[in-house]
């Protein structure tokens, strides 16, 4: 059955071995991703005006899961602050991190660009008129849920425009996406702060601010809720459909031909995307380049496979918005920093990094 | 049988006729491909060649028509359970991941696994297989990107056979190839004992391997059958336009098409 020319051909060559460019195991980076995010947590609940030592804020964690578990040590203030204040922010950190970064992972794949991104891909801005739009008309049919789902609907209108204007055959054009979503993302952002301006509001410049420039600042138990759903259902989501991300990046005729039903999942996953960054910009503001930055590493480390991947850039997008956050908090205290500014300040230079390895890996290439 | 123990299948298309953006780009084709046959299809570019193959891929729907595989209907199948006995090899092979090779061949298992189901020793078996086959094992821990476009055009081959497929589709599987390679490729594929179903750019490698061939012109089938009788000088000057010597090559047994310079 064999051939007896590839044979020759193997021995000639001496193929690096070398796999895929040093790649490291899972089992050595999600453990320590585990151990960075339980870090990063501690250090955020403890750290502030406020130090609560890290002993105290997981006793008083412990004790307030299990009651009497621990003894009591510490004021009742710390407990307070812990609980009702902290506790609450590094979590809501730790899902729009996450969620942010799986959206990113996501739309890299359904575009086949690496340069995809729902800030860069104006998705966020969409989510942030949604919003202003409820917060300023004070329409809110559907109680509670009009925010969130208003700036899901504006998430949804931008990402299909966005698909639209980019598309040029299978592969979307690095240029054309980011060409169409920076104009998407201008139109959508101008339009938001015209009507905050026009509102009426005393505050509209502080609340320009706080749009565009997201912040996790005043997050109680309550604002947590619907992140955290939407976030664990795209994860569950997405880990049953890890083979699928892998054959989008095959491009859609040859996805198709290996079992993918590509306009079904194709619509699933906008729609997934569309829901989370909605509900993720509906509590925190646009948080930008979270979602380019964390599938590169991941994929640096890992390869590109999702199902190495996915996990991967879930933590690492956890731990990098609680410890970006910390350092909002911290950085010019008392005064505290919109934490999309820091991830502004060092998701550009790795954009621009980006394109170059880009560009220099397209030349080198047959 | 074929290498991997599944049935070869038929294939039958009839009437068929596409239309994209307003243009009829196939129309009225009947086809037939019998188990374990390997049929070529041939004509000058444009012709509908391509998009005659889409139809049974699967990526485009004809207007009129049939297409039927084991007679079954199918564009009535499910895409994963079509993808269980059709693989292809498309022309495009672009790359912007940095996925390795033997990942990239171990997409083609994609439509027997589940959600959540890893892949097993077989699966990395047969990956293993798939890549011997076509004289790529020592590209399996390289990065795709890095490959050059006749090695990736192999790696894609090994990925449909990892399909496990009972009909291959090829669309221009040797147009990067070189001479050894294009032998090699076409030599496996014959070897494998699948229905086979392939476009072919060179007349004198589709007349080597073919069983029987199909010449597309116009988006019509302007002539079918064994090599000897389709590969006429007159059919060549017709659909081509050029002037051709055929012989029948003593040693292949196949004709030979020898192309004259333009008088």
């Amino acid at each position: 059955m064999r051939i007896g020319r590839p044979a020759r051909r193997a021995a000639g060559s001496a193929a690096p071995v070398r796999r895929g460019g040093g790649r490291l195991s899972v089992a050595v980076v999600l453990p320590l991703l585990v151990a960075g995010l339980v870090a990063a947590v501690t250090a955020g609940i403890a750290v502030g005006s406020v130090a609560v030592s890290p002993a105290d804020t997981w006793g008083i964690m412990l004790h307030r899961v299990v009651p009497g578990w621990v003894e009591v040590s510490w004021p009742a203030t710390h407990e307070r602050i812990v609980l009702s204040s902290r506790l609450p922010r590094v979590l809501l950190g730790v899902v729009a991190g996450a969620g942010l970064a799986l959206v990113g992972m996501v739309l890299q794949a359904l575009v086949r660009n690496p340069l995809a991104d729902p800030s860069l891909l104006g998705v966020s801005s969409g989510a942030t008129l949604g919003a202003v739009l409820v917060v300023v008309s004070g329409v809110g049919l559907f109680g509670v849920y009009s925010l969130p789902l208003s700036a899901f609907l504006g998430a949804l209108v931008a990402l299909v425009t966005v698909y639209l204007l980019a598309r040029t055959g299978g592969r979307t054009g690095s240029t054309r996406l980011v060409l169409s979503g920076v104009v998407v993302g201008q139109v959508f952002l101008s339009a938001s702060s015209l009507l905050i301006m026009t509102s009426g509001d005393p505050h509209a410049s502080t609340a320009v601010t706080r749009w565009t420039l997201g912040g996790l600042g005043g997050t109680t138990w309550q604002t947590l809720t619907l992140p955290s759903a939407v976030v664990v259902l795209l994860l569950a989501a997405l880990a049953a459909r890890t083979r699928s991300l892998n054959l989008l990046l095959a491009g859609e005729e040859a996805a198709t031909t290996m079992g993918l039903a590509v306009g079904r999942f194709r619509t699933e996953m906008f729609l997934l995307t569309a829901l989370v960054t909605g509900v993720i910009v509906a509590v925190s503001g646009v948080i930008g380049f979270v979602g380019l930055m964390m599938p590169h590493i991941a994929r640096l480390l890992v390869g590109a496979d999702h199902r190495r991947a996915l996990p991967v850039a879930t933590l690492l997008g956890a731990v990098f918005l609680v410890l970006a956050d910390l350092a909002s908090r911290t950085l010019a205290s008392p005064e505290e920093l919109p934490v999309g500014i820091l991830t502004a300040l060092s998701g550009a230079p790795f954009f621009l990094w980006l394109m170059h390895r880009e560009s220099r890996g397209r030349r080198g290439r047959p | 049988m074929s290498h991997h123990g599944v049935h070869p299948a038929s294939l039958s298309l009839r009437g068929v006729g596409c239309r994209v953006e307003g243009t009829d780009l196939v129309r009225d084709v009947d086809l037939d491909v019998a188990p374990g046959e390997f049929v070529g299809v041939i004509g000058p570019n444009g012709a509908g060649k391509s998009t005659l193959l889409r139809t049974v891929h699967r990526t485009l729907r004809p207007r009129t028509g049939s297409v039927r595989i084991d007679g079954e209907d199918l564009w009535a199948l499910s895409q994963r359970a079509l993808a269980r006995r059709v693989a292809a090899v498309l022309q495009e092979n672009g790359a912007d991941f940095e996925l390795t090779v033997d990942e990239v061949v171990a997409m083609g298992r994609a439509p027997h696994k589940r959600a959540f189901s890893p892949d097993n020793d077989d699966d990395r078996r047969l990956v293993m297989t798939s890549l011997e086959l076509v004289g790529a094992a020592h590209l399996a821990a390289r990065s795709y990107p890095t490959l050059s476009g006749g090695e990736r055009q192999r790696v894609l081959l090994a990925r449909a056979l990892a399909q496990e497929p009972a009909l291959l589709v090829l669309d221009e599987p040797t147009n990067h190839l070189d001479i050894a390679h294009q032998l090699d490729v076409l030599a496996v594929v014959r070897r494998l004992g699948t229905s086979v179903l392939a476009v072919l750019h060179d007349l004198n490698l589709a007349a080597l391997f073919c069983d029987r061939l199909y010449v597309v012109d116009h988006g019509r089938v302007v002539a079918a059958g064994t090599p000897a009788a389709v590969l006429t000088p007159d059919l060549l000057a017709e659909v081509y336009r050029v002037q051709a010597d055929v012989t029948l090559h003593p040693l292949t047994g196949a004709p030979n098409v020898v192309l004259l310079p333009p008088r």
